[in-house]
This record gives structure tokens, C-alpha cells and sequence, in this order.
């Protein structure tokens, strides 16, 4: 009974929105159309992939990007044909270009500031108190004078 | 002030900045769901569309030199009954005003319309999707202006509200319209 429990586990494959009707014969083909739909947005679910969505958008999205591999295209510019229409957003990341810039380094840039300001902190911390001037070593030697 | 004194009043700044983005990012009448449009100022796809009526094939072609606003709609979509009294309302502003029955059987948008009233100037049937594809369209209703050059300048997506139809709609076809 284990055993059989096992084997039908090891035999689960993760459940996949691609329906076996849109598959192409080629398995090149198909690999690459695999690759590229996971990296495009469901418009309609917004956080998955049309590789793994299962809306009516994703299903024609993944026929049509299939459609223009087999029509010889690159893998460039099938995804120019699917951003040309519905633009850097289905691209699930962000492509770099000026009006991503922001995007793109702010992380880096928060990074190396909060670097900045421990690294600072951390110094001033560590850094031994100024030496008293002559006046203050002459104030402080009178009151440890007056004190004795 | 001194630049330390300055320096203890940037939490505060930063704080004030991000707050007024937040404000003006989810201020209530922004539709924070809605995508801007890739096709904006781009020439309007190529389509023919076989009629809903018996009437000939709807083409981009004939809406060249003219102000056409063009809707597509589903008799199964919700939103789109929704909206549908905002387009017969905006049938009497003579403007033209064209309908795209996105994947859905001729026969059910012909009954959705007989039961609602018409409010498209013509009809035409994109049964696959394909065309909706090209426009860019992730959901009906969508609502393009193309202007007299054959260009988009305006996506709505979602139904249209009375308010959007008469302070941005029309004003636009108003000033796209003018020579």
C-alpha cells in the first residue's frame, strides 16, 4: 500500500494550464514556446504566467505565440509581437530601459545609502572622544585639585 | 538652520513624499487595475470583420478621415449590460460609434441587442478574439477613440460611466472631430 502510495505520488506532476490540444508536434519548438510563456503576464490574473494561467486571454495568448514560432520567428521577436500590442507589462520582468531606470536602481540604490549611513554611525561611534582642548585641561585640572 | 538641524528633518521629508504619492496613487477615483494602453498613438490595426447585420464587412478602412469611437463588447460579459444605457445615451450624440462583438456567437449578440436597444452605428463580429488580440484587449469592454488619422489616442477600459462618457469621452471626439 506504501509503496503503491509512493509510486502514484512519484508519478504526480504539477498540474499545468497548457492543454494538450495546443501543444506543438515539434518538441524544440514547444520547449522554447514553454520557456517564453512562462516569462509573459496573464493580463487577466496579473500574477501568473500564461504558462501556468488557465483564462480564455492566456489560451489564446499561448496559441498565438506558438503561431509565430512556427511561422520561423525568433524568440525576440515573438515577444515583440505580444508587447507590441499589450506593452512591457506582460512581461513578467521588467525590461531595462530609461522609464524602468527608476525601478531597476532604486534597490541597489537604497542598499548602498543604508551602507552609507551604518558604516557612519559605526564610525562616529567608534571614534575616541576628542582630546580635551588646553583651556578644558585647564578647568578639569583645577576641579580634580579642588576635589583632592 | 544648520545642516545637521536640516538633516533631522529628512525623515519627516521622506515621510511626506511617500505619503503624497500614496495619496495621489490611491486616490479614489483612479482605477488602479486599469493598464495603460501600447497602442496609444499607434495606427489602428488592420481589420474585416464580417457584419452582424447582413451588411457588408466592417474594415478599418472605412472609418479613414473620420472621429470613430469603437466598443467591443460580449453579450456574456456583465460589465458590458452595465454600460450598455451609457452607449444608447451617447447613440443620440451623433457621434460614430462602432461595435466589436468580441468571441461571442453572432446569434447571442443579436438577442442581447434586440433586448437592449442598438447603440453601434455598425457591427462587426470578431468570433476568435484575433482582432481584439491586435487592439491590445485583455478584457471587455474596452472603448478605443481613433482619431481622423486612423490613429488610437484613447483607451477606456471597463465600462464606460456617465461621467467618463461626458468629461472625457465626448470632449475628446468633440476635439478630435474639430478640422
Amino acid at each position: 500500500m506504501k509503496a503503491l502510495l509512493a509510486l502514484l505520488l512519484l508519478l504526480a506532476l504539477p498540474a499545468l494550464a497548457v492543454e494538450p490540444n495546443e501543444r506543438l508536434a515539434d518538441p524544440a519548438l514547444e520547449a522554447r514556446a514553454r520557456t517564453l510563456s512562462r516569462g509573459l503576464r496573464c493580463l487577466v490574473c496579473r500574477n501568473e504566467s500564461i504558462d501556468e494561467s488557465h483564462a480564455d486571454l492566456a489560451h489564446d495568448v499561448r496559441v498565438l505565440l506558438r503561431e509565430r514560432l512556427l511561422a520561423g520567428d525568433s524568440d525576440a521577436a515573438a515577444i515583440r509581437f505580444i508587447t507590441d500590442r499589450y506593452g512591457d507589462f506582460v512581461l513578467l520582468e521588467p525590461p531595462l530601459k530609461t522609464s524602468t531606470m527608476v525601478l531597476w536602481m532604486a534597490p541597489p540604490a537604497l542598499l548602498v545609502v543604508a551602507f552609507g549611513g551604518v558604516l557612519l554611525t559605526a564610525r562616529r561611534r567608534r571614534a575616541p572622544p576628542a582630546p580635551p582642548t588646553a583651556e578644558e585641561q585647564a578647568r578639569l585640572d583645577a576641579l580634580l585639585k579642588g576635589q583632592e | 538652520m544648520t545642516p545637521r538641524r536640516l538633516l533631522t528633518l529628512l525623515p519627516l521629508a521622506v515621510f511626506l513624499a511617500v505619503a503624497i504619492y500614496f495619496a495621489l496613487a490611491l486616490r479614489p477615483e483612479r482605477d488602479t487595475q486599469a493598464l495603460p494602453s501600447a497602442m496609444i498613438d499607434k495606427p489602428v490595426p488592420v481589420f474585416d470583420l464580417p457584419s452582424l447585420a447582413d451588411g457588408p464587412n466592417l474594415s478599418q478602412a472605412a472609418a479613414a478621415g473620420e472621429v470613430v469611437v469603437i466598443n467591443y463588447f460580449a453579450s456574456w460579459c456583465v460589465p458590458c449590460r452595465i454600460e450598455h444605457p451609457v452607449l444608447m445615451a451617447l447613440k443620440a450624440q451623433k457621434i460614430t460609434l462602432w461595435g466589436i462583438a468580441y468571441k461571442d456567437k453572432p446569434e447571442d449578440s443579436r438577442k442581447f441587442l434586440a433586448q437592449s436597444g442598438d447603440p453601434y452605428t455598425r457591427i462587426g463580429v470578431d468570433r476568435d478574439g484575433r482582432i481584439g488580440f491586435d487592439f491590445g484587449v485583455y478584457g471587455v469592454p474596452e472603448t478605443y477613440v481613433i482619431d481622423r488619422a486612423g490613429h488610437i489616442r484613447k483607451r477606456f477600459v471597463g465600462p464606460l460611466s456617465r461621467e467618463i462618457a461626458e468629461h472625457e469621452l465626448l470632449p475628446l471626439v468633440r476635439a478630435l472631430a474639430k478640422p
